[in-house]
């Protein structure tokens, strides 16, 4: 239990990392990355930081930069996986080396973006082809562009859902519950995994804000409202969860979950249903080829919420592409980001939805159009000042402490009641608003 | 001109009443190095505290100051503003209650310790081998520790399968509830870092001279007596040292649950909470703070230890 060195070893890490602060901003504030004119000319060697270390491992990001090439012969590019990059990128950014092109970390304040990133162009001119602009737009300046566009949903087995006689997409979070019911009695499947060890997977409860109400606004009504009031976007996600929880359709052991052995079992149909996005669709498909198994058993639906009788799902950035405002390079760092964002296949190769506003839907989401589901993108105008509530109440919609202890209370192994959490919630939220000013 | 030689003169000076002559000074060039020597071999050593340590800690204590985020180019003094809202919210020092469990563990942890090393210290077969097979958990690393104990207490994994094989069939999700979670992560932390304080105990038994066995086997006493008055008395200094080790190391446990359980089911410490606070929530300003009295409650305890029991020197015979 001499753990005394290991305090003393993350003391050392803190400070660190603290005593390289204040070293950036100043002179290059407000630069901007323009976007070369003549490909043949640019040159220079830039450095790529990215978080897809298996990308970088298997190649796949060195095909890209050789694609590349072909029209920027001159740029050199170099790749950086980082395993665990939020930690890893947070501490390089005190000091001017965190590359030339970088996935901008959820850390950094909105406000602060012109400090760190070169910007990438007007909002106003970027937006006429480019989703997602507004979610890296300070003073009119955008300044990262994500390369994919992504969706929250459940990832389920199509075989499992249709043996327990759930040929449809549920509605509401009672037929949701009713379907999971029916997976537990009927088949041998878990009806929903939550991957409580993990924590992440429970983070993303978060984004089912904007589709319960279909409401392009929600981010806002976070900002200025109380997320846990009733009938609000974040509680009506909660509520199911705890009720799934509760009713005891989840894992038997929920300490204990391994988010990669549950790919493979959901491919084989050990588990029926798990909150995740558009993105894992293509990981759980590989598990599912890997383990012999046809990979259109993997499906995707919306969160089981309707408005006048239409699905509405959400259509959000993953990690934005950035230009270091210290980068020697700018103008190639553009290119690559341009490039990659374009014309990589990035999106396809991952079957996600295109940050191009006139690119069509990818095939996997063909039963979205069939039903019809409204996808909409939320306004981000008001999503730094829920970053600055979310840090400042600690209660951490970004985290997943919250929802653990949310799932310890539904199964029994916290204290509390629920409304009491509910309410709890709201206050520290409500108060913290107060703090944190418009 | 030796030593032996520089006396018979000195001494036959002394017989003939002549004057001592003072031994020559030594040049001063020469002077200066002796007195440098020392210091020059430190030179690395505390240009190495000096920098990974005290300086580190210094920044620190300026940032418990201020309400850096960490990484934002901006910070503001705010003056005491951050040791203030540490003490005003009691949620902050609720996880102490989980050091609790650790406490508990340290106790048997140093008892198994004692007890092997005190076997191991008298001749029993194979005693080299169960010398390794006990210390090896210590030189493996914590991160791979963490995880594999994941597995071992898994639905199904390598706990319930050896409990399988006595036939007692659990259906025990071990780190289910906040008071078995913590009881495992405890254990975890025994079977980790009982190797070292065997070690230390191992070593400080066999620096008892073998006589004093022989003459107490002769006197009469048997293994109990020999352990209760020569063994317990000969380590004290040790195992004072062990116990102050594993009440600090309780307060401040941190990698094992935050791998495990990253703090989940009530088996949040304060170091666990501290990290949440910077790395989560941006509040390094805050964070700094509480690595600062964390700091001061250690240091606190520690120095009570050392006046309850003074470090007195061992003379056994």
């Amino acid at each position: 239990m001499n753990s005394r060195r290991i305090l003393a070893g993350s003391v050392v890490a803190l400070a660190v990392m603290a005593s390289g602060c204040t070293g950036t901003g100043g002179s290059t504030k407000g630069a901007d990355a323009k976007a070369p004119a003549d490909p043949a000319k640019v040159s220079g060697t830039i450095t790529v930081l990215t978080q897809r270390t298996d990308l970088v491992q298997d190649g796949t990001m060195t095909k890209y930069a050789a694609a590349f090439n072909k029209t920027y012969p001159k740029v050199k590019v170099k790749f950086q996986a980082l395993t665990n990059y939020e930690a890893e990128v947070k501490i390089r950014m005190n000091t001017e080396n965190y590359g030339d092109v970088l996935l901008i970390p959820g850390v950094i304040k909105k406000s602060d973006y012109p400090k760190f990133f070169a910007s990438l162009g007007t909002e106003t001119e970027r937006s006429k082809k480019y989703r997602f602009t507004d979610f890296t737009t300070v003073g009119g300046k955008v300044y990262g562009q994500s390369p994919i566009g992504v969706m929250p949903g459940f990832v389920y087995n199509k075989k499992v859902w249709q043996k327990a006689g759930a040929s449809k997409w549920p509605t509401t979070p009672a037929e949701f519950l009713a379907d999971l019911k029916a997976i537990k009695t009927k088949t041998d499947a878990t009806p929903y995994y939550t991957n409580f060890s993990a924590g992440w997977p429970l983070t993303s409860w978060t984004f089912v804000n904007g589709s319960v109400h279909c409401d392009t606004g929600a981010t806002s009504k976070i900002a200025d409202g109380d997320p846990w009031a009733k009938g609000a976007d974040l509680r009506v996600g909660d509520q199911l969860l705890y009720d799934t929880v509760h009713d005891g359709y989840i894992e038997k052991d929920p300490t204990t979950t391994n988010w990669e052995a549950s790919k493979a079992r959901l491919a084989k149909g050990e588990i029926a249903t798990e909150w995740l996005g558009t993105w894992a669709i293509i990981q759980f498909q590989d598990a599912a080829k890997k383990a012999g198994i046809d990979p259109d058993d993997i499906g995707f639906m919306p969160f089981p919420a309707q408005v006048d009788g239409k699905f509405c799902a959400t259509v959000g950035p993953d990690y934005n592409q950035a230009v270091n405002v210290h980068s020697q390079h700018k103008e190639a760092a553009r290119a690559w980001i341009d490039w990659f964002t374009d014309k990589s296949g990035y999106d396809k190769d991952n079957l996600a939805i295109s940050p191009l506003k006139d690119a069509p839907l990818p095939t996997v989401l063909k039963p979205y159009e069939d039903a019809g589901v409204k996808l909409i993108e939320l306004d981000d105008s008001k999503g730094a000042k829920v970053k600055l509530v979310d840090t400042e109440s600690e209660v951490g919609i970004n985290t997943p402490d919250y929802r653990q202890k949310l799932v310890d209370l539904a199964r029994g192994a916290g204290k509390g009641s629920l409304d009491d959490f509910y309410a709890d919630l709201s206050k520290r939220w409500t108060e913290a608003q107060k703090n944190a000013g418009s | 001109m030796t030593d032996t030689t520089e006396k018979a003169a000195f001494r036959a000076a002394a017989r003939d009443g002549a004057a001592v002559p003072q031994p020559p000074p030594a040049p001063r060039r020469a002077r200066l190095w002796r007195g440098l020597t020392p210091w020059l071999f430190l030179i690395a050593p505390l240009a190495l505290l000096i920098i990974f340590t005290y300086a580190p800690i210094a920044n620190m204590v300026a940032y418990s100051f201020t309400d850096w985020d960490g990484v934002s180019p901006e910070l503001h003094y705010t003056g005491t503003g951050n040791y203030t809202e540490l003490f005003t919210r009691e949620d902050l020092f609720q996880v102490f209650f989980v050091s609790g469990y650790y406490l508990v563990a340290s106790a048997v942890q140093i008892a198994a310790a004692l007890y092997f090393a005190t076997i191991l210290s008298f001749n029993v077969r194979f005693r080299n081998f169960f010398k390794g097979v006990l210390f090896f958990p210590y030189l493996i690393n914590g991160v791979a520790i963490g995880f594999v104990f994941l597995y071992f207490f898994q639905d199904g994994g390598t706990l319930d399968t050896v409990l399988g094989l006595f036939g007692y069939h659990s259906d025990h999700a071990w780190l289910g509830t906040s008071t078995s979670a913590n009881v495992s992560l405890a254990g975890v932390s025994v079977w980790r870092y009982m190797g070292l304080n065997f070690v230390l105990f191992l070593g400080a038994i066999q620096s008892i001279p073998g006589e004093l066995y022989e003459a107490s086997e002769l006197d009469g006493a048997n293994r109990w007596h020999q352990f209760r008055y020569i063994i317990a008395p000969g380590i004290k200094p040790v195992l004072s040292l062990t116990v102050i080790l594993s009440i600090s190391g309780s307060l401040s446990v941190f990698e094992i649950p935050y791998i495990m359980t990253g703090g989940a089911t009530g088996t949040e410490t304060f170091v666990i909470q501290t990290v949440k606070l910077a790395f989560q929530f941006n509040k390094t300003g805050l964070a700094s703070a509480a690595a600062v009295v964390l700091l001061l409650i250690i240091l606190a305890v520690t120095w009570l230890q050392r006046r309850l029991v003074p470090d007195d020197r061992v003379d056994l015979v």
